[in-house]
């Protein structure tokens, strides 16, 4: 009986499918990283005002695109030829849904990316960048765990993960009331602080992505649907 | 084997030693606790109560320990790896195993609160109630029309020649066969397609208004339309039967039962709702099997 975490999607009878799957798996981390990758960089372009760093992930955004095709095509294929059943069904299904969510992470970073060379036109370094990258950072790692997670199939992980999505929220808000105490300082801030205040926003919303991938990686390993549930029910279904 | 009635048995007389437990040296049998079963083996309102049942071929013990609900009008498939018991455990539902002379089935056995092993119990009566359809058709020689009719002849049902065409037609009708077959009743039966067949014989089943049908893996002879005629049959059929079949297509399986029942080495692993067993079954045996692990 294979019961150890790492080969549980690959002692099929079928060696074909065990390829297939892993196959899928190995495609959706690389996506990830590719999307983190982005992320990263985006909030580096910003920070230093690097345009050319801005124009690359403009770029790259269709390679991660293209891969969110590619990889719904790869999984729709599985389930034509092997009508996947329990586990291997929640792997195929989950990657579906991450891919969509990893697919707007990177249109989140393409979008600080295009803020960033608005910012860099506009000149003068504006406020709110200790929070940016504050945030940033916090996201960042969310992201990272996320991946981790499914690498691993490690709820516990994915848990923390939802657990620190209230606190971006937190982090957020705080950010968002300094920036207004900026705007109120002097109207001729608010076109810039308006712009970080987006950046933020999407910042933001690549914590809400990796905590869905997070959600999805607990339905993974636990088969049971976390989604729009209290952190406390996660915690039980964890706990099981 | 803990708290078996040796009073309920094929055989009455059994020698003491043939009672013993066998003991199991196969590795998954560290995995399966005998006699329990995850999931939700039992019925808020069962047609059928098995307890503790025990089928032995000879010293063979083939089905160790079994309790299991199978629930009025409700669907249950069988599944499980070949030689794991799930046809042997559905033939003792109407008494088929008494036909092999070293077969002895343990434990009681209940249809509606009725001893089905009791000794007094009339066998033929007791199979017009539980009906049964084999993997292979098996139509009998003779016309479409008299291969329906033949049991409704035997059990008496229909006194004029007006109430046994009824019959015929109603059956045929029920089994979806009616408008295929209505303008040639008297052909011969083995002249149909395979599907048809099958169906005919599922025609053959329910004339004698059984209350019970077991499917012992129907469709693996048919091809994908006649399997999905049967499949569509079973669905219409589960209004007013219940049905219990043997499948060695997971997903037929799924697609047509309300339980699942998943059978390991004559161990009743698990059962559950077909829902929960093909996205998040509770035993890993389970998990393995149809995710095509193992079997």
């Amino acid at each position: 009986m294979p019961t150890k975490k790492d080969d549980v999607y690959g002692d099929h009878i079928s060696h074909k499918f065990n390829d297939e799957l892993m196959e899928l798996k190995t495609e959706f981390l690389k996506m990830g990283g590719m999307v983190e990758a982005q992320v990263e960089n985006a909030i580096q372009a910003l920070v230093d005002g690097d345009g050319h760093l801005a124009d690359e992930i403009r770029a790259n955004d269709k390679k991660v695109d293209r891969m969110e095709v590619e990889i719904d095509e790869e999984a729709t294929l599985i389930i034509a030829r092997r009508q996947p059943t329990a586990r291997d069904l929640r792997l195929v299904i989950s990657v579906i849904k991450m891919v969509a969510d990893l697919e707007r992470v990177g249109d989140e970073a393409k979008k600080i990316a295009k803020l960033a060379i608005k910012l860099q036109e506009e000149g003068q370094a504006p406020r709110g960048y200790v929070e940016v990258r504050h945030i940033g950072t916090h996201v960042l790692s969310m992201l990272h765990d996320a991946l981790d997670a499914f690498a691993r199939l490690d709820s516990e992980q994915a848990l923390r993960i939802m657990k620190e999505d209230k606190r971006v929220d937190e982090e957020y808000q705080a950010a968002a009331r300094t920036l207004l105490t900026f705007m109120m300082e002097d109207t001729r801030n608010i076109s810039r602080c308006m712009s970080v205040m987006w950046v933020l926003r999407a910042l933001e919303r690549v914590g809400d992505h990796a905590c869905n991938i997070a959600e999805n990686v607990i339905f993974m390993v636990k088969g049971e649907d976390v989604r729009h549930t209290p952190v406390e029910e996660a915690e039980k279904v964890v706990g099981r | 084997m803990n708290t078996v009635n040796p009073t309920v048995t094929s055989e009455a007389d059994m020698p003491e030693e043939m009672i013993a437990p066998v003991q199991e040296e196969k590795p998954a049998e560290t995995i399966i606790e005998e006699g329990t079963t995850v999931g939700r083996p039992f019925s808020a309102d069962p047609k059928f109560k098995l307890r503790n049942v025990e089928v032995f071929y000879g010293e063979d013990r083939a089905i160790k320990n079994i309790s299991l609900d199978i629930g009025r009008n409700e669907v249950i498939a069988f599944i499980g790896p070949s030689g794991c018991g799930k046809s042997t455990f559905l033939r003792c539902l109407n008494r088929m195993n008494d036909s092999i002379d070293i077969c002895r089935v343990k434990g009681q056995l209940t249809i509606d609160d009725y001893d089905i092993y009791d000794s007094k119990r009339d066998v033929v009566e007791l199979r017009a109630r539980v009906g049964m359809v084999f993997q292979k058709p098996n139509p009998f020689p003779k016309s479409i029309y008299d291969n329906v009719a033949y049991g409704p002849r035997i059990h008496g049902l229909a006194n004029r020649k007006s109430d046994l065409d009824e019959i015929v037609e109603n059956s045929l009708r029920k089994a979806g066969l009616w408008d295929e077959v209505k303008d040639r009743l008297d052909a011969i039966a083995t002249g149909m397609s395979g599907g048809q067949q099958q169906r005919l014989c599922i025609a053959r089943a329910i004339a004698v208004s059984p209350e019970v049908i077991l499917m012992d893996e129907p469709c693996s002879a048919l091809d994908p339309i006649a399997t999905a005629k049967v499949e569509e049959l079973i669905a219409e059929m589960s209004k007013s039967y219940t049905i219990v079949i043997v499948t060695h297509s997971m997903q037929q399986a799924a697609r047509v039962s309300n339980r699942t029942a998943y059978f390991h080495l004559g161990h009743l692993v698990e059962v559950n709702e077909t829902n929960k067993v093909f996205t998040s079954p509770e035993h890993e045996l389970t998990e393995s099997y149809i995710t095509g692990r193992f079997g």
